[in-house]
């Protein structure tokens, strides 16, 4: 799949380096120079791409401030309402004392804004706070369970890419029966709860052919701070259920994209000038039809790829994979708010994150964005 | 000998209704340097003869009938690869619009070089020499620079002469330009035109010129066919179809053009309308919108026959008139 190609390809426009920058204004009175017709060159635009580039990318680290500080105050406003983590840390046995020490321990006697205060002015450190059910520094915590639910996530991203963006492909290509039986699967992939297929695909691999593991991990090999189980084979092996499970909704979501944004490019002029050129089925097909699809398939598929990491609750739950999401599901159950409020602060970054590198990928696809902006 | 020979081409498109005849019988010649203008109204079957030639037609279409031969080789049963092979390299083409013909995501040199590595053996370096060289040719200023950019940083008439080196870039000896001119700004269609004419009287090439603007054909054809209903109903040199119409159709038509040197009150127009395909009368197709119909239109259907100074499918130039 071409998404690396994708990545390095905007990777370059980011830090491509051109001689030849526009010339400086002397006169400030002077017209600004005709966005629309930049100066003729080698590259005429590499300089201003540059540019552009580096202040989009300023901005949208702005404005993704504000939707951080948004989604912290939501969260920890909600979470004020799921329980009461004082009684449930504190059992059935207590003394008023005790209580009253505990609240004011934990900074809950303060006013709800000065807790949100710290606790996003400490987050901006890198610190959220201590969890109240392990009694152990959130983020720990988080790094801990961080790798599990990445490499998850990462696994199904690239199964729903490979598979969904060349079924796409074919389908939209082909009107054959297996193309007709692909769209049959793919409305099942698109219809069926994450959960359901889980169990499924348990009762099928685990339970009747018992050659795939039905929960955890695996064998994981640690390094200093990250433990991976892509090394062993019982490692990959434990990956496979939860990773198809994971991505089989948005790998046929990706498909029927991509299918649909195929046959439309398939009818369009340039293709049948394409045709008309002579030019051979490959260069038509994924050259001028399947370039022309990207623009769509790669919003969907970033905005895709952050449901993955925050979908993984469910599907953590259903394998019992020591990931984030079964942490977040886990404090949900005794109100441990300071891992809740991390893990939906992390999540927004994450999305955040992936927007931004989807409007890089606007830029190495579709040239008309590269000019007047 | 012609270079293109379409003789008695029929296409048909199968529906659930019935199968739809597109075209009828159509035979017509391009002779080797010649342009050949295509007239007629809209769905009388102009487009679809050339995409039957270059082998495009849109399913369900298929050619029902008839052959197309190419410097005396049939290219209407070939294989669709063979086909591809011809397409570019024998027949080039040229669309309406071209905002929509040339692919946004390519830089216009990458779109030539493309096309010529397609059909010629060329190298990168020698591939891109020449993609500036047709830049230049059909007039791109400073190509060398622009070479690297993008369709939308063209204007539309500068992109049909990108366009334009497209489709005679492989070196194809018959253009089939379809409308070429339709999309472009009055002012840019002289040039466009002119621009065509020169390529080809310099390159020999022939042309099979689709439009459905007079002018355009009285500037730049040395034949013209018109076309009507899915058949050729009149052919003859550009001055004769203008000057001294045969079919009562082509009367019409030519009657239907303002002109600058007569002043009338208003247009002369054929009444009615071009039948659907699912309901062409019985014998001409003309018939029902004819000023001259007889009995023996409305029954028989006429082929090409000498007509004054053209051909004309009419039964008022029959030499054996049917008695009866």
């Amino acid at each position: 799949m071409p998404f690396a190609s994708w990545l390095s390809k905007a990777a370059t426009i980011l830090i491509c380096k051109s001689q030849d920058h526009p010339p400086a204004r002397s006169n400030p009175l002077a017209p600004p120079p005709a966005r629309s017709n930049p100066p003729p060159g080698p590259h005429p635009h590499a300089a201003w791409i540059e540019d552009q580039l580096l202040a989009f990318i300023v901005s949208r680290i702005l404005q993704a401030i504000p939707v951080v500080l948004v989604v912290g105050l939501i969260a920890y406003a909600m979470f004020a309402f799921v329980g009461d983590p004082v009684t449930i840390m504190l059992g059935t046995d207590y003394t008023e004392a005790q209580r009253v020490a505990l609240v004011k321990q934990l900074g809950l006697d303060q006013p709800f804004f000065v807790q949100y205060a710290k606790f996003m002015w400490a987050a901006l450190h890198g610190e959220f706070g201590i969890s109240y059910r392990l009694a152990r520094p959130v983020t720990d915590l988080l790094a801990e369970r961080m790798p599990a639910t990445l490499e998850l996530a990462a696994t199904a991203s690239v199964f729903a890419l490979l598979v969904g963006v060349p079924m796409g492909v074919y389908t939209g290509i082909h009107r054959t029966a297996a193309s007709r039986l692909f769209m049959v699967f793919s409305l099942v992939g698109v219809s069926l709860p994450t959960f359901l297929i889980g169990i499924l695909l348990i009762l099928v691999f685990s339970v009747w052919l018992q050659v795939l593991p039905s929960f955890g991990r695996g064998d994981v090999v640690r390094f200093s701070h990250w433990s991976t189980g892509f090394l062993t084979v019982g490692g990959l092996k434990a990956l496979v259920l939860p990773a198809v499970t994971l991505g089989l909704f948005q790998m046929t979501l990706i498909m029927r994209l991509v299918r649909s944004e195929m046959l439309e490019a398939l009818r369009s002029d340039y293709v049948k000038f394409a045709r008309a050129r002579g030019l051979g089925p490959r260069a038509i097909n994924f050259g001028h039809a399947l370039r022309n699809t990207l623009v769509p398939v790669v919003t969907i598929a970033g905005l895709q790829i952050g449901g993955i990491v925050a979908f993984s609750i469910v599907t953590e739950t259903v394998f019992q994979w020591p990931g984030m999401g079964l942490l977040f599901v886990q404090s949900v159950q005794v109100a441990d708010v300071p891992v809740m409020a991390a893990y939906l602060v992390m999540i927004s970054v994450l999305f955040v994150g992936i927007n931004l590198v989807v409007d890089l990928l606007y830029y190495a696809v579709d040239p008309r964005l590269r000019v007047a902006r | 000998m012609s270079l293109l020979d379409v003789d008695g081409l029929t296409v048909e498109f199968p529906t659930r209704r019935g199968v739809l005849r597109a075209l009828d019988r159509v035979s017509f010649s391009i002779a080797p340097g010649e342009v050949l203008g295509v007239v007629g109204e809209s769905g009388a079957g102009k487009s679809l003869t050339g995409a039957a030639i270059i082998g495009l037609l849109e399913p369900p279409g298929r050619i029902a009938a008839g052959q197309i031969r190419l410097e005396g080789g049939r290219i209407d049963n070939l294989s669709p690869d063979r086909m591809r092979r011809v397409r570019g390299k024998q027949v080039g083409a040229i669309f309406q619009d071209p905002l929509t013909t040339l692919n946004p995501l390519y830089s216009v040199g990458r779109q030539l070089t493309e096309t010529m590595q397609a059909h010629l053996p060329l190298s990168g370096p020698e591939a891109r020499r020449r993609a500036v060289r047709w830049l230049e040719d059909v007039g791109i200023p400073a190509a060398a620079q622009r070479i690297d950019a993008y369709p939308h940083e063209f204007s539309g008439g500068m992109r049909q002469r990108v366009v334009i080196a497209l489709a005679l870039c492989a070196e194809p000896r018959l253009v089939i330009a379809d409308e070429p001119t339709t999309a472009l700004d009055v002012s840019i269609q002289a040039q466009v035109i002119a621009l065509l004419k020169r390529l080809t009287r310099e390159r020999g090439l022939s042309v099979m010129l689709v439009t459905h603007d007079m002018g355009v054909i009285a500037e730049a054809a040395d034949r013209i066919a018109v076309m009507y209903a899915g058949r050729v109903i009149e052919i003859g040199a550009v001055a004769d179809v203008v000057r001294n119409p045969s079919h009562p159709y082509t009367v019409g038509l030519m009657g239907s053009i303002p002109s600058l040197d007569v002043r009338v009150e208003r247009l002369r127009q054929i009444d009615g309308a071009m039948p659907r395909l699912n309901a062409i009368p019985p014998g001409c197709p003309f018939n029902p919108r004819c000023p001259q119909v007889f009995d023996r239109c409305q029954v028989e259907r006429p082929d090409l026959m000498p007509a004054r100074q053209t051909e004309a499918a009419c039964w008022l130039f029959d030499p054996a008139p049917a008695h009866g």
